[in-house]
């Protein structure tokens, strides 16, 4: 069999996952990354629902497994221009440094939605309103209650922000927010168990698996409150603690609370160049904005230009399961292209 | 007359409720039928934090073919707009209380 190179764009879990697999299966591969290192948001988070299993754990499997001989990894490297010649893809990148691909496959994953957006969180504005993801920092120091100024004693967590949202235009779920809501519910009280703890949500999506049963041991051993309800607004009060307005739903009646702590359950949204690798390598872009494959069902992976393919959260937002399936889906469907 | 007076049932009885009057609002203003029940119009209602007015609850026996509270109910809000503001979906709720007021106060609805 003669040798073929898959180019492979973004080098989260998805992309890592397919070199992997595609190395294995005795092809060449030239992973890119635009970031200064490997493992995507693996990075930002500090323990994965829905086992609490260290990401480091799963970045360490990673970066082994894309350690192997038929695997380049280019790190700081943007894809600048495309040029397509017979069922191959010349891609030109940065320093003027050419790849010629016999396949191509994206997987450029997501970005965190900017919750300042939501200026009626005061994200940015009160120190005392951050993000998922700026709590999953805060939970790699040992002592968490250390990390706040003031005392603690009362967190608030707001589901869907930046999510199913008209008012920023993102109409989809980003799916593992609800999750992560009540893993790191869960945590907080681990480590300040004096806390109350409270989640704001409008639904409760666990749909994978162990994670209704994350959610129920929540409230069973954890006594952390669900209100069904979304925030309206949060703003600071005389005495300069945080006040939250929303609707207890289930009750009928408008609530109003005093916090310590507002985290923000921010979304997920497609990454900032996917405009410009839509437009090198024709790809259709779905209403959602995030790259839209060639059928839902049997053709997930692939995308209507022959030889380009999609994996991972650049698709759909998505779990890390999901990500690693679709990234051997991904590899299997390049190799039948590639030794067809 | 003999001491006993109607008791009115507390179920929804779908299959009675007069369900053209929601009908007609919702053709006026289709926005409604993609609320979700968050409660952010709750939340940040004028009115709603001052008396137990609840706009997202009015909306729900609305659509469910429930009039009797609502014409009372309704005439509370200020129409300020705040709720419109707020609402993640996008439901023109202002045009919705004034096409509903509109709608229940015309004659030929038969309801009130
Ligand atoms: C707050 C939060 C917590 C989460 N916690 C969990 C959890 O506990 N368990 C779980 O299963 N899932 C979790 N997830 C989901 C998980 O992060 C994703 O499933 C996973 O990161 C998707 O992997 P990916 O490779 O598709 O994308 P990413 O991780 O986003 O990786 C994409 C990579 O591509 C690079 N890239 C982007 N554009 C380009 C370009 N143009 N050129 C070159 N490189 C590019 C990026 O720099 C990045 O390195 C969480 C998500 C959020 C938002
Ligand atoms: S997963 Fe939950 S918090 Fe996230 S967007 Fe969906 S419903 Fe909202
Ligand atoms: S804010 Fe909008 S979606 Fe939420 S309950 Fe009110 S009308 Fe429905
Ligand atoms: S317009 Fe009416 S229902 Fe809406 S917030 Fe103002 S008073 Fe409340």
């Amino acid at each position: 069999m003669q040798t073929k190179t898959i180019a492979i764009i973004g080098a989260g879990p998805a992309g890592m996952e397919a070199s992997a697999s595609l190395a294995k299966l005795g092809h060449q591969v030239v992973l890119i990354e635009k970031k200064a290192s490997t493992g995507g948001h693996l990075n930002n988070w500090h323990h994965l629902f829905p086992d609490r299993r260290p990401a480091k754990e799963l970045l360490q499997k990673l970066k082994q497994e894309v350690n192997h001989s038929n695997i380049e990894v280019m790190v700081n490297t943007a894809v600048h221009e495309v040029k397509q010649n017979d069922y191959r893809y010349e891609l030109v990148l940065s320093e003027k440094n050419v790849i010629n691909a016999n396949a191509v496959l994206i997987t450029t994953g997501f970005e965190l939605f900017d919750a300042a957006k939501k200026e009626e969180y005061g994200y940015g504005i009160y120190n005392q309103v951050i993000t998922n993801s700026d709590l999953e920092q805060l939970f790699q120091a040992d002592n968490l209650a250390a990390q706040f100024k003031k005392p603690v004693k009362r967190v608030a967590f707001v589901h869907c922000v930046g999510s199913r949202d008209a008012k920023v235009n993102n109409h989809y779920c980003s799916k593992v927010c609800c999750v992560t809501a009540v893993k790191q519910s869960i945590e907080f009280k681990e480590r300040m168990p004096e806390t109350e703890v409270f989640c704001f949500y409008m639904d409760m999506r666990m749909f994978g698996p162990y994670y209704e049963e994350l959610y129920r041991e929540a409230q069973e051993k954890w006594g952390i409150v669900f209100i069904r309800g979304k925030i309206s607004e949060a703003s600071q009060t005389r005495d300069g603690s945080l006040q939250i307005k929303a609707e207890d739903t289930l009750a009928s009646k408008p609530l109003r609370m005093n916090t310590d702590l507002l985290v923000l359950m921010a979304g997920m949204v497609p990454a900032e160049g996917n405009e410009h690798i839509s437009r090198q390598f024709k790809l259709a872009i779905g209403d959602n904005r995030f790259f839209k494959s060639k059928d839902n069902h049997f053709d997930n992976q692939l995308s209507d230009t022959p030889g380009v393919f999609l994996a991972g959260a650049c698709l759909a937002p998505m779990n890390i399961t999901d990500t690693i399936s679709q990234a051997r889906a991904a590899a299997l469907r390049i190799h039948e292209y590639l030794t067809n | 007359m003999w001491g006993y007076k109607i008791i009115t049932t507390n179920q929804i009885d779908y299959d009675k409720n007069n369900r053209a009057i929601r009908n007609k609002i919702l053709a006026l203003e289709p926005s409604l039928r993609i609320c979700i029940a968050c409660g952010a119009c709750t939340a940040t209602c004028t009115a709603g934090n001052l008396t137990p007015f609840n706009i997202r609850r009015m909306n729900v026996l609305l659509q469910r073919g429930e009039y009797d509270d609502l014409k009372s109910e309704l005439g509370k809000c200020m129409l300020c707009g705040k709720c419109t503001l707020v609402c993640p979906r996008g439901v023109n709720l202002r045009n919705l209380i004034l096409k509903t007021r509109e709608t229940l106060l015309n004659d030929e609805c038969h309801v009130l």
